[in-house]
């Protein structure tokens, strides 16, 4: 199994949509097999239109904002006392978190293929809030379907979403979370695909979803290289970029344009959701060596019993709370291109309050998780080390957690 | 020998009606409650589709989804199935029986290791939900190494040049979704469209037995008796969870609501 260079990653998968010969895939009900193949077709078609790629830059521009911020956290680098940490406050986008290029291609393919409808998943709600203003920008009725658990502890995206004109459709199966919100949103679909579109949320389902989203979410790694180079003068020696990884498609979209570069100068290191210290339940297929299966149509490394059924997670951050893992992602940790590991609810608690002392910056609790190891590494690491976190969302919607949790003066502060 | 499964769609022309085919969970409420429940409709039923629980049903409308998270929190797992086939087996021997499920849970086992136990409890087909056409290819050969149909599923989205192909590749019996939907869904098409669709896939290759499944319930199936077969699953499933709140014997409602089904296309 290796990665091939010059090729985009999300177009090294075999005809059947596999990367590395058995992750991704297609394993869907017939049903989807033909609209799935439309939006192959209109996605392989428009991804070298230029009038399309030049639409897309136009509102990523002057309706997402693009580039964000590439920051330096002077104040984090002295307290830790080792490598440079950076930023780059991917939260800056409208909307507040990454999962805005996503929703925004989805729906201008959407508008091409003549859906009127679009429903998508959402975990953290941030999906669910980005697609439900992209929609209302484009015209496209909207539903989202989210977990009841998450619906209860994300509420600021819940309203965002409904002021936003979206239907949100609760889902009380299973663990209520994110595994069930997209299992509900592909049934939707199953049944509804003929009128409506379907956004993944994440990197994940079939192959072609998976590439829309590493293709939406590959302009944060653009604008990074171009800042690096600004700053610096060139891609620099020891390069370290730290992404959490719940789905993967923020770690993918910050990595993807480093791919060629050899891993002794540019290493990748998702960070995956421990869950709670004392407990044996966690979100981080990668970092414990759960076994390949198929979930919401790819072949995966997930969370699983021997028998084949998908395993409840548990972690601080609703948006990590998922237990399967992007085929990218697998094949990224198979060829040994990225490294993963994972850190605890109260790990990425510390994180939070840590780089919120000292910096005017305040990443999501999924973020926070990168940070929690970016920091505890960089204090081991020379002076000459470039650390890069990417703050990908913005902690306002996990207010009620962090009072909970760390007190009033947590959320009042900043 | 001719399969179990061929030989009851002979049966079924003879007596000039479509085949009756039945869906219920394996271990749904119990294991013990799931045999007694197929031993108590095999008369009436032709072909016994028994679902393997999965958790994350991505084809599944409420009523199975209920059925299968019933079954697996009562602790049901792949080795109690061929368990219960292997028990039903013993007590009627020559019935057609259809393991449908999730492809994960084939995956786990190892396909070849899943298909002996196939074999030696007496599976006669299987319904993989989530592993289409091409992908299947090669599983289906294995299966008709062992001898066991593995059905097709065709859709109303699904194209004439892929109808063609999948039908070509396929096994004697076939499964035609007959709408856009989840398992269980209201019937939104008129079962007059339904079999229009029906007879164009029947043109393709006569000889292929097709059954129609999804939204049949007492209130339509007779619309539909021109078929080969029909599937009726999530009325079934929606008796079983009926009787439990009711607090009563799931096995009796089920067995009352099959041989109403059978009456209403004979």
């Amino acid at each position: 199994m290796k990665i091939k260079k010059k090729i985009p990653l999300i177009d090294q998968a075999s005809k059947l949509g596999f990367w590395g010969g058995k992750f991704g895939g297609n394993y869907v009900p017939e049903t989807l097999k033909k609209p799935i193949e439309d939006l192959e077709v209109l996605f392989n078609k428009l991804k070298n239109d230029k009038k399309f790629i030049a639409e897309r830059d136009k509102y990523f521009k002057n309706w997402i904002g693009v580039p964000t911020r590439f920051i330096k956290l002077e104040n984090l680098t002295k307290h830790v006392g080792g490598a440079q940490i950076w930023s780059k406050v991917v939260s800056d986008a409208n909307g507040g978190a990454h999962k805005v290029y996503n929703a925004t291609v989805h729906c201008l393919l959407a508008k091409r293929s003549g859906k009127k409808v679009i429903c998508g998943d959402t975990g953290a709600g941030y999906a669910g809030k980005m697609l439900s203003m992209a929609a209302k920008k484009f015209g496209l009725k909207c539903k989202i379907f989210m977990g009841a658990k998450d619906i209860a502890r994300q509420q600021p995206n819940v309203k965002a979403m409904k002021k936003n004109g979206a239907e949100v459709v609760p889902v009380y199966s299973g663990s209520k979370t994110l595994v069930d919100a997209v299992s509900e949103c592909m049934r939707f679909w199953v049944a509804n695909c003929d009128t409506s579109a379907m956004c993944v949320g994440s990197t994940v389902g079939p192959a072609v979803f998976v590439r829309i989203c590493g293709w939406s979410t590959s302009q944060i790694s653009r604008e990074l290289k171009v800042q690096l180079i600004d700053e610096f003068g060139s891609i620099p020696k020891k390069l370290k970029l730290y992404n959490c990884v719940g789905g993967g498609s923020s770690s993918f979209g910050f990595w993807n344009e480093f791919m060629d570069y050899d891993k002794k100068q540019c290493e990748f290191i998702g960070v995956e959701a421990g869950g709670p210290a004392k407990s044996k339940k966690h979100a981080a297929p990668l970092t414990y060596g759960s076994k390949i299966g198929i979930l919401h149509g790819a072949a995966q490394y997930v969370n699983q019993n021997s028998d084949g059924q998908i395993e409840e997670t548990e972690s601080i951050s609703a948006g990590l709370d998922y237990p399967g893992i992007s085929p990218l992602h697998c094949f990224l940790k198979d060829t040994k291109r990225a490294r993963y590991t994972a850190a605890s609810d109260e790990q990425a608690l510390e994180a939070y309050k840590l780089v919120t002392r000292f910096e005017k910056l305040r990443p999501s609790l999924e973020p926070s998780h990168a940070f929690a190891i970016a920091i505890s590494e960089s204090k081991k690491l020379s002076k000459d080390t470039v650390v890069v976190v990417n703050s990908c969302g913005d902690a306002y919607k996990d207010r009620g957690i962090l009072e909970k949790r760390l007190g009033k003066k947590y959320v009042k502060s900043n | 020998m001719l399969n179990p499964i061929s030989a009851a769609f002979v049966k079924a022309k003879q007596e000039k009606r479509p085949a009756l085919l039945t869906y219920t969970v394996a271990g749904d409420s119990s294991k013990k409650q799931s045999l007694n429940i197929l031993k108590s409709i095999s008369k009436n039923a032709d072909i016994l589709e028994i679902g393997v629980p999965h958790n994350t049903p991505v084809a599944d409308g409420s009523q199975i989804q209920t059925s299968a998270y019933r079954a697996i929190k009562n602790g049901i797992k792949v080795k109690d199935i061929f368990k219960i086939v292997k028990d039903f087996k013993k007590f009627d021997k020559n019935k057609p029986v259809i393991l449908m499920g999730y492809y994960n849970m084939i995956f786990q086992y190892g396909e070849n290791k899943f298909l002996n136990k196939c074999n030696l409890s007496g599976v006669n087909g299987l319904i993989v939900v989530d592993l289409p056409w091409p992908e299947n290819k090669d599983f289906a050969k294995k299966c008709k190494k062992k001898s066991i149909y593995f059905i097709q599923l065709l859709s109303p989205t699904t194209t004439k040049i892929r109808l063609k192909k999948i039908i070509k590749d396929s096994h004697p019996m076939n499964y035609f979704i007959s709408m856009l939907s989840t398992t269980g869904g209201k019937l939104k098409v008129s079962p007059k469209e339904i079999i229009k669709n029906y007879i164009k896939i029947k043109k393709i290759n006569p000889k292929k037995k097709v059954v129609i499944g999804f939204g049949i319930t007492e209130k339509t199936i007779d619309k539909l008796k021109s078929a080969d077969g029909l599937v009726v699953g999530s009325a079934i499933c929606k008796e079983i969870s009926r009787s439990l709140k009711h607090r009563q014997n799931p096995v009796t409602n089920v067995s009352k609501l099959v041989t109403k089904l059978k009456s209403k296309i004979l």
